[in-house]
C-alpha cells in the first residue's frame, strides 16, 4: 500500500498545508510519496524528501509547470497513479482545483476537507458550514482525498532522506488552459492559515482606512489579518482575507473577532480557534455566543485602547 | 454562444441545520428549501453574458427530486431560457452530477457551462471540476471575473493568496465565487413569465448514467459545541485575561 501526497508549494519551499496533508497520509499508512510539479522546483523537492516519514519523491519539473493548471496537474496525477491506494492533497484553493478532476479520470468519488483519520476507507469531513460532521466510508479502490489543514498537527521537515525520482510531465501539459497573470497579496505578515494570533475585522469596520486600525495591533501581535465576507465584498480588504465555509478555515490560539455579528458562514471558518475574543457594540451579536471573551463596545472607541495597552 | 447553467435545491443558508437524533443526517424535514446561493450567482452570470449579446440561449439544469422544478422556475424567471429536470429522489454524488451533466451537455452542446463553486449543504467544491475532466475541457473554478473575447475566456480566479486569471479555450466550465456578481431578485411578471417557459423531465436512467453511491455516510453527527465565555468590561480587562488566564498574548 502506497499514498501519494500532491505537493503545494511556490517552487522555492514547500507550503505548510502539504506538512498537515502528510501527517493525514501517514495516519493512513507508511509508505507515503510525494509528487513535486512545478518549475525550477528542486528545493521543493529536497524539502519534501527530508520530510519525516517520506520514502520517495517524485519529482516533475517543466518550464510549463510554473503555474500548473489542474488540467495538466490532473494529467500527470493520473499517469502516475498506478499503485496507490490514496492520493492526498490540501482542502486549499491548490488542492480543491485540480483533485476533482482526478477524481473524474480515475472514476473515483473524492473525499473533500477531511478532519479525520477514522482507517484507512474511512475519514471525518464537515458538511452544512461545519454544523454536522459526516462519518464516511469510501468504497473506490483508490481513495482521492483533500485534507483540512488545521485539523492535522504538521509533520517534522526535517528527518527524512526519501530517494527522488525525476518524472517527464512533457506529455501532460494542457493546451486549452494557460496561466496569464496573478496579483498576489503582498504581506510581511504570517498567512492566515498558520498564524497563531488572527485579527479580523467585520462590516463595522466602516471601511479599508479604518482597517489600519487591525493592522497596527496585528503589527503589534505578530497576527495575521482576516476578515468577514462582508468587509470583503465592501472591498475594505482583498478577497484571501476571507475567513468563513467559503474562505479560508482558521485555528489559531487566538481569533480576536471586531465589528462581526458571527453568521454561520463565518464561525464556520474560525470556530475551531483555541481562544475566540468578540469586540462588538451589539451585546446579542451571535458572535458573543461563541466567544472566550466579549467586550461589548464601541470599536472605534477600544481599538486605539487596545493598541496602546499592547 | 449557448450557455448551460447547473443549479442545486439546497437547505437555505440561513437555517441553522439540525442532526437527526438517529444521526442518520441532518433534519430537511419542514425546513426552508433555496437555490444554493453560488448557483444564483451562476445564473445572474449567464444572464449578464445574455444582455450583452455574449451569450444567445441559457438552458438551466437541476438533478434532484420533483420540487427542484421550484429552483429550475426561479432560474427561468432570473432570465433562463428552458430548463432540464433529471429527476431522481436519491442523494447524487458529486461524480454521479457530473456523468448526469455530461450526458445532458452532450445532447446540449453549450459552449459553456456556469455552475457554482461548491454547494452549501455538501460542501463538495467537485462537480465543476469533475464535469470538467470527464468532458476533457478545461475549467476556470472559483471565478471573480469572466470576459469572453474570441473563441476563449478569461477567468479570474479567487485563490488562497490572492487572485490568478487562466485563458480557457471554449468549451470549458466554470464555476462562480462569490465576488463575480449579486444576483438579482426576479421581478413579479418574470415569475409569471417563467411558468410558461419550456421544463422538461428525464431520469438518470433514459441518459443511462450509473449514480450507485461510491461512499456511504455512516453517521453525521453535531460539532463539539463552544460555550459561551464571559464578558469584559474594559480593554485593561481583556488583556489582563489574554495573558494572565488564557496565556495567548
Ligand atoms: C453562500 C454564502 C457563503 C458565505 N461565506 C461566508 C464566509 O466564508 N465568510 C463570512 O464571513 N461570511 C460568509 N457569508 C456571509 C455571512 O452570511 C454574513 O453575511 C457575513 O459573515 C456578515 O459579515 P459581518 O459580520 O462583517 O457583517 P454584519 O453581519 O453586518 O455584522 C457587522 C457587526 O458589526 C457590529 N458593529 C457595527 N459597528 C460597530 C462598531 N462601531 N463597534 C463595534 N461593533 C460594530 C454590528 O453590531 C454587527 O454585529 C456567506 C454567505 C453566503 C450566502
Ligand atoms: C448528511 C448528508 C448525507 C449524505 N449521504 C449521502 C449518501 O449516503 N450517498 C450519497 O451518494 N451522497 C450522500 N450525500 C451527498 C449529497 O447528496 C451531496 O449533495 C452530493 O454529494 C453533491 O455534492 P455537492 O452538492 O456538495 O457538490 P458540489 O461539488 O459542492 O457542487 C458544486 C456545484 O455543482 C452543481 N451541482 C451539484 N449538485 C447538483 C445537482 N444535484 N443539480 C444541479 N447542479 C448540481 C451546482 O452548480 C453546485 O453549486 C450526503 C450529503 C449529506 C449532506
Amino acid at each position: 500500500m502506497a499514498i501519494l501526497v500532491i505537493a503545494e508549494h511556490n517552487n522555492e519551499a514547500l507550503g505548510a498545508s502539504t506538512l498537515a496533508t502528510l501527517a493525514a497520509a501517514q495516519k493512513i499508512g507508511a509508505d507515503v510519496h510525494v509528487l513535486v510539479a512545478g518549475s525550477g522546483s528542486q528545493s521543493v523537492a529536497d524539502a519534501a524528501a527530508a520530510c519525516e516519514g517520506v520514502v520517495k519523491v517524485l519529482h516533475a519539473d517543466n518550464a510549463d509547470l510554473e503555474h500548473a493548471t489542474a488540467e495538466s496537474l490532473a494529467s500527470i496525477v493520473k499517469a502516475n497513479a498506478e499503485g496507490y491506494t490514496h492520493i492526498l492533497a490540501p482542502a486549499s484553493t491548490y488542492g480543491k482545483n485540480f483533485m476533482p478532476r482526478i477524481g473524474a479520470l480515475l472514476d473515483v468519488q473524492p473525499i473533500s476537507d477531511i478532519v479525520s483519520v477514522e482507517d484507512e476507507n474511512t475519514f471525518k469531513r464537515p458538511i452544512y458550514a461545519g454544523n454536522a460532521i459526516a462519518t464516511v466510508q469510501s468504497n473506490d479502490p483508490v481513495k482521492v482525498i483533500t485534507v483540512r489543514g488545521t485539523a492535522f498537527d504538521a509533520v517534522a521537515a526535517t528527518g527524512g532522506s526519501a530517494e527522488i525520482a525525476s518524472v517527464d510531465a512533457s506529455g501532460n501539459i494542457s493546451e486549452k488552459s494557460k496561466f496569464e497573470s496573478q496579483e498576489l497579496t503582498k504581506s510581511e505578515r504570517p498567512e492566515l492559515t498558520a498564524a497563531k494570533v488572527i485579527i479580523s475585522g467585520g462590516r463595522g469596520m466602516g471601511s479599508g482606512e479604518n482597517f489600519q486600525m487591525i493592522e497596527e495591533i496585528a503589527d503589534k501581535l505578530g497576527a495575521a489579518v482576516g476578515a468577514s465576507r462582508a468587509a470583503v465584498d465592501a472591498g475594505f480588504v482583498p478577497n484571501d482575507y476571507q475567513v468563513g465555509q467559503t474562505g479560508k478555515i482558521v485555528a489559531p490560539e487566538l481569533y480576536i473577532a471586531v465589528g462581526i455579528s458571527g453568521a454561520i458562514q463565518h464561525l464556520a471558518g474560525m470556530k475551531d480557534s483555541k481562544v475566540i475574543v468578540a469586540i462588538n457594540k451589539d451585546e446579542e451579536a451571535p458572535i458573543f455566543q461563541i466567544a472566550d471573551y466579549g467586550l461589548v463596545a464601541d470599536l472605534f472607541k477600544v481599538l486605539p485602547e487596545l493598541k496602546e495597552a499592547l | 454562444m449557448k450557455i448551460l447553467v447547473t443549479v442545486k435545491r439546497v437547505v437555505d443558508y440561513n437555517v441553522k441545520v439540525r442532526v437527526k437524533d438517529d444521526n442518520s443526517g441532518v433534519e430537511t424535514a419542514n425546513v426552508k428549501m433555496s437555490m444554493n446561493p453560488f448557483c444564483e450567482i451562476a445564473v445572474e452570470e449567464a444572464v449578464r453574458l445574455k444582455e450583452k449579446g455574449v451569450a444567445t440561449e441559457i438552458v438551466v439544469a437541476s438533478i434532484g427530486p420533483a420540487q427542484a422544478q421550484e429552483t429550475l422556475r426561479t432560474a427561468l424567471a432570473l432570465g433562463a431560457d428552458r430548463a432540464v429536470l433529471v429527476k431522481t429522489e436519491e442523494n447524487v454524488e458529486p461524480l454521479g452530477v457530473a456523468k448526469i451533466l455530461k450526458e445532458v451537455v452532450t445532447k446540449e452542446s453549450p459552449d459553456m457551462v456556469i455552475m457554482g463553486k461548491q454547494s452549501i449543504d455538501g460542501d463538495n467544491n467537485q462537480s465543476g471540476q469533475m464535469l470538467a475532466a470527464l468532458m476533457d475541457w478545461p475549467q476556470g473554478t472559483f471565478a471573480s471575473e469572466v470576459n469572453v473575447a474570441d473563441g476563449k475566456i478569461a477567468v479570474t480566479r479567487e485563490i488562497d493568496g490572492g487572485l490568478e486569471t487562466v485563458g480557457l479555450t471554449l468549451p470549458a466550465v466554470v464555476t462562480t465565487d462569490l465576488r463575480l456578481n449579486e444576483p438579482r431578485f426576479a421581478s413579479l411578471p418574470n415569475i409569471m413569465k417563467a411558468k410558461r417557459k419550456p421544463l422538461e423531465e428525464m431520469s438518470p436512467e433514459d441518459l443511462g448514467v450509473d449514480i450507485a453511491p461510491r461512499t456511504q455516510t455512516l453517521k453525521v453527527e453535531a460539532p463539539a459545541q463552544r460555550t459561551a465565555g464571559i464578558k469584559v468590561e474594559t480593554v485593561a480587562e481583556l488583556v489582563e485575561k489574554l495573558k494572565n488566564e488564557a496565556k495567548v498574548i
